[in-house]
């Protein structure tokens, strides 16, 4: 056992990039995830019944079987049809597709929870319906569904490990075949852990400063304190 | 009282959900400074014509008159016709991620266009003049049922309507607190805002309304002056009505 060793790998190009990939993989698949999930979302909120359809067919599809199925499916079957992607690109796709099929669902109840009652009021005033959507009802469904969402970019980060069967140069895979080569398990999965660990803190710390940014009492103690500094600044005219 | 020229006019008015017909025909002409007071048994097709006159139910025919304009059926007429009308509801439907004072100042900054300062300072009249100024920075869960009726009342005079719409508007409210609502209410009716209010606050009715119509499975059955309604001259039908109401 050497901490030496796990020092020397957390700072190796190796175990960085590894990391960069692991980060690019999860933040990328989290946007596409997210897209997907709204066009879903909004598909199944369709007065259309087919679209309506396309959309439980596409969260059966993705939910049902193993993510690691559809990685593996999408980077060896699609080749057959002459669709020749990178392991990198396949690996997007697959986390991208397989999370938009939960992402819907989450947004759905966000959408959902903010009742007609509210969207007819908005109406009311004259707002139209875009204004309606923009001030009443994201700001209300954002709030509503960011812990899931954060709870998914969690399991988006550590789901990504899978892609390395596809051979995408991620952390774990970096990890593995570092410790391969000498046998030095503990120190290279031992670095590699903390860099998910660091991760993971990085964009929990994130969720949780989004959740105070977007709840409005809190947002309201803040204007309370600003104001109540500013009655302690001696004010200055500067015209 | 004068017959000026109708402020807002329905015109055979109907709805139909599905196989059901809510309004079979309804006609309705309100005069400036006028306020009138539609009751009926639930069901009788009152909310749903209120909603018909600013156009948040499209009538499946008849017309809606502005000022003696017939509104076009287009969204966009829609949406101008509603900034003209201010609307309150049953269950208040303040915008819970807002405080009181950003409730009332949404529509102006965004409707009208007017600065975040202006926008501000037309709030806290408005929150003095339904007598919760204290209130600005409270959100509605903060809220009792009456205040938070009464935000929803600043909310839609914000946009300086020239008609005020009421969709029973103490219907929810604790006992103790409909009087505060119907109060602010039958002041703004004193100073001659013009209104049409669904309510089984019979009190207020005679308190505030000039005219007194009623309805049942969603036609007009009568139409009265409220001196002559309270004063006895009522059909057959909606005396039963009364009766059974004020038991």
């Amino acid at each position: 056992m050497s901490f030496q060793l796990v020092l020397d790998y957390l700072v190796s190009p190796a175990f960085f990039h590894g990391a960069l990939i692991t980060l690019l993989l999860t933040v990328t698949a989290l946007v596409f995830g997210i897209v997907a999930g709204l066009v879903i979302a909004l598909l199944q909120e369709a007065r259309f019944a087919p679209l309506r359809g396309l959309a439980l067919v596409y969260v059966w599809l993705f939910r049902g079987t193993p993510v690691l199925f559809q990685i593996i499916f999408i980077y060896n079957v699609l080749p057959g049809f002459g669709i020749r992607l990178s392991a990198f690109l396949s690996a997007v796709i697959a986390l991208s597709l397989n999370e938009g099929a939960y992402m819907a669902e989450i947004l759905r109840s966000g959408l959902r929870a903010v009742t007609r009652g509210q969207r007819t009021a908005a109406l009311a005033l004259g707002l139209t319906r875009g204004g309606v959507m923009r001030h009443i009802v994201l700001p209300q469904a954002m709030r509503i569904v960011l812990p899931p969402i954060g709870n998914q970019m969690i399991g988006m980060l550590k789901t990504s490990a899978l892609v390395s069967v596809v051979a995408v140069e991620e952390l774990l895979l970096v990890a593995n075949q570092t410790a391969s080569a000498n046998f030095r398990y503990f120190e290279a999965l031992s670095a590699a852990g903390i860099y998910y660990l660091a991760l993971s803190t990085i964009f929990m710390a994130g969720q949780a400063w989004l959740e105070r940014t977007l709840d409005p009492k809190r947002s309201r103690a803040r204007k309370q304190r600003r104001t109540g500094l500013k009655a302690l600044i001696p004010t200055v005219d500067i015209r | 009282m004068t017959r000026d020229k109708p402020l807002i006019e329905a015109v055979g008015v109907e709805k139909r959900f599905g196989g059901y017909t809510a309004l079979k025909g309804c006609s309705m002409a309100v005069a400036p400074g006028e306020t009138v007071v539609l009751i009926g048994p639930s069901g009788s097709g009152k909310s749903t014509f209120l909603r018909c006159i600013n156009l948040l139910e499209p009538p499946d025919s008849g017309s809606i008159l502005f000022k003696g304009k017939e509104v076009g059926r287009d969204f966009a007429s829609a949406v101008r016709l509603r900034r003209e009308i201010g609307m309150v509801f049953q269950n208040f439907e303040l915008f819970q991620h807002l405080d009181a004072a950003e409730n009332i100042m949404l529509a102006p900054m965004k409707v009208l266009g007017l600065s975040r300062h202006d926008a501000h300072d037309i709030a806290l009249g408005l929150l003095a003049k339904v007598r919760i100024r204290d209130k600005a920075d409270s959100y509605p869960d903060e809220l009792s049922g009456g205040q938070q009726q009464r935000v929803a009342i600043a909310r839609a005079l914000a946009m300086k309507p020239a008609v005020m719409l009421y969709d029973e508007p103490t219907s929810a409210l604790d006992p103790e607190m409909i009087r505060e609502v119907l109060d602010v209410m039958a002041d703004l009716s004193a100073e001659g805002m013009t209104s049409v209010v669904v309510t089984h606050e019979m009190g207020f009715a005679k308190r505030a309304a000039d005219r007194i119509v009623f309805m049942e499975a969603g036609e007009i059955v009568e139409t009265r002056a409220s001196a002559d309604f309270f004063g006895g001259a009522v059909g057959a039908r909606a005396r039963q009505f009364l009766d059974q109401i004020l038991h």
